[in-house]
């Protein structure tokens, strides 16, 4: 018990880079996935071919050599290199790389509603803003609350590859701990940790779902 | 009728052709409505019935002819054969003078049935909400949906459903009201609640266009019937006369089969 009480510290310290980490990335990508996925289905050819194809480079890649990219390289390519910190180009890499998964659910979500809600908007006189914002996209949010909730998740655990920029995250806090003591139990206490955080977060989204179900499509 | 039939021209289409692809579903089709007249649009499936009415709301656009609403224009054609729509500014001013009523009914499902009903007002004409939440109950007592008004869409029966739509476009006060077939998706026992609240419309002087499959309807409440075929109108006539002595064989054909 009194070496739990030594090595929490390390860990919650640990958990707190991988919490700002998840948090500023959801709070980014997700308004930049919606932009994204909206430029995607728009009828500009040119810009929506550009959408497709940033996103097939960023869910081609991984993110652990896009975030190596940012950090290392890109102070090297001209005109738009600029040197980043570790945590800037980790937040960098993990916006570009999940805003590109978050535009497809959200495209799907978007695609998914009949072409009728668009012919009930606009014969009452929406415009296409009007009724996206109040028709199509509130009754997107709760079709994609399922495919968001499991990308949300595993944005909890990808955050543990930040440790390639020497970041001292929940895992690597614990795997510094074991390296230091030969024993596996700060490992439990980090799976512990990230357990915790996606029941939160499994909770959240199940609540919002609750809230959803008081109408069917 | 003596009065000046300028005045009371809503709807004046003349030579509407629409293409999709390489199929051509109108081929030149001309109709003049006048003010508080109920027209009855029938003919078999594919005849391009549906088509013409959605033209005339902008849901498609047509490749020549023209489309005047109460005196303005929606789309021209020059002499050169090239179509014109107005600004989309105009386009969605024009077509707000119309209301229409789908097929399957297009409601709203994350909205309440007074929230689908005050959503366009709120949003397209900018009132407030206790200006025109009273008159959308109104309209709702109207329909005889008073008592569901906090439920949702996916509550209703169909015919309740059709109910809502036809309140939620009257709630923009349009000048006229466009039907494409609104009881085609309706159980047979729920289409008499929609058509009782059509023919209420209809003896309030509503300008209507009707496309409908309901043959008794479009004989007892409509003042003209037109018979479309093949994207073109072959007869267009007061619908007594219409159903009672079928003058082209294709009308007749048809309304062999149908009654």
């Amino acid at each position: 018990m009194n070496y739990l009480a030594d090595i929490l510290p390390a860990l919650l310290e640990g958990s707190g880079v991988t919490l700002q980490v998840f948090l500023i990335t959801f709070v980014l990508a997700v308004p930049l996935g919606l932009a994204l996925a909206l430029i995607r289905i728009s009828r500009f050819a040119l810009l929506s071919t550009l959408v497709n194809g940033y996103i097939w480079l960023m869910r081609g890649t991984p993110l652990m050599l896009q975030m190596l990219f940012i950090y290392f390289a890109l102070p090297f390519i001209p005109v738009i290199g600029v040197r980043l910190p570790d945590f800037p180009s980790a937040i960098v890499a993990f916006v570009l790389n999940y805003s590109a998964y978050f535009a497809e659910i959200f495209r799907a979500g978007i695609q998914s509603i009949d072409r009728g809600q668009y012919e009930g908007a606009k014969v009452l006189g929406l415009t296409y803003p009007q009724t996206m914002r109040r028709i199509v996209l509130p009754q997107v949010l709760k079709r994609i609350l399922p495919p968001m909730s499991n990308e949300t998740i595993t944005l909890v655990k990808d955050t543990s590859l930040i440790y390639v920029l020497a970041m001292n995250d929940l895992l690597r806090a614990a795997r510094g701990i074991v390296q230091r003591d030969f024993t596996t139990m700060p490992f439990v206490v980090a799976a512990a940790f990230y357990l915790l955080m996606t029941l939160v977060l499994t909770y959240g989204f199940q609540r919002l779902e609750k809230k959803y179900a008081v109408y069917d499509d | 009728m003596m009065t000046s039939p300028v005045n009371r021209l809503m709807i004046r289409a003349a030579d509407v052709h629409k293409s999709f692809g390489p199929v051509e579903v109108l081929k030149g089709v001309s109709l003049d409505v006048d003010k508080g007249e109920v027209i009855a649009v029938i003919g078999p499936s594919g005849s391009g019935k549906s088509t013409f009415l959605r033209c005339l709301i902008h849901l498609e656009t047509i490749h020549r002819g023209s489309i005047t609403i109460e005196g303005e224009p929606l789309v021209t054609t020059d002499p050169q054969g090239h179509c014109h729509y107005v600004p989309d500014v105009d386009i969605r001013r024009v077509c707000r003078k119309m209301g229409m009523v789908f097929q399957h009914f297009n409601l709203f499902p994350h909205l309440t049935v007074l929230q689908n009903i005050i959503e366009a007002p709120l949003t397209v004409k900018g009132m407030r909400a206790d200006e025109i939440v009273p008159k959308a109950e109104a309209l709702l007592r109207k329909v005889g949906l008073f008592d569901k008004r906090n439920a949702y869409p996916s509550r209703l029966s169909g015919g309740q459903k059709q109910r809502v739509a036809i309140a939620r476009a009257l709630a923009m006060e349009p000048d006229i009201m466009l039907f494409d077939e609104p009881t085609s998706a309706l159980d047979p026992e729920l289409t008499g609640e929609v058509l009782n609240t059509m023919r209420a419309l209809a003896e309030e002087r509503m300008t209507m266009i009707v496309v409908t499959h309901e043959m008794a309807f479009a004989r007892e409440v409509a003042g003209r019937a037109v018979f479309m075929d093949g994207g073109v109108i072959v007869e267009s006539r007061p619908a007594r006369d219409l159903f009672a002595a079928p003058e082209h064989p294709r009308t007749q054909a048809f309304l062999e089969k149908m009654l």
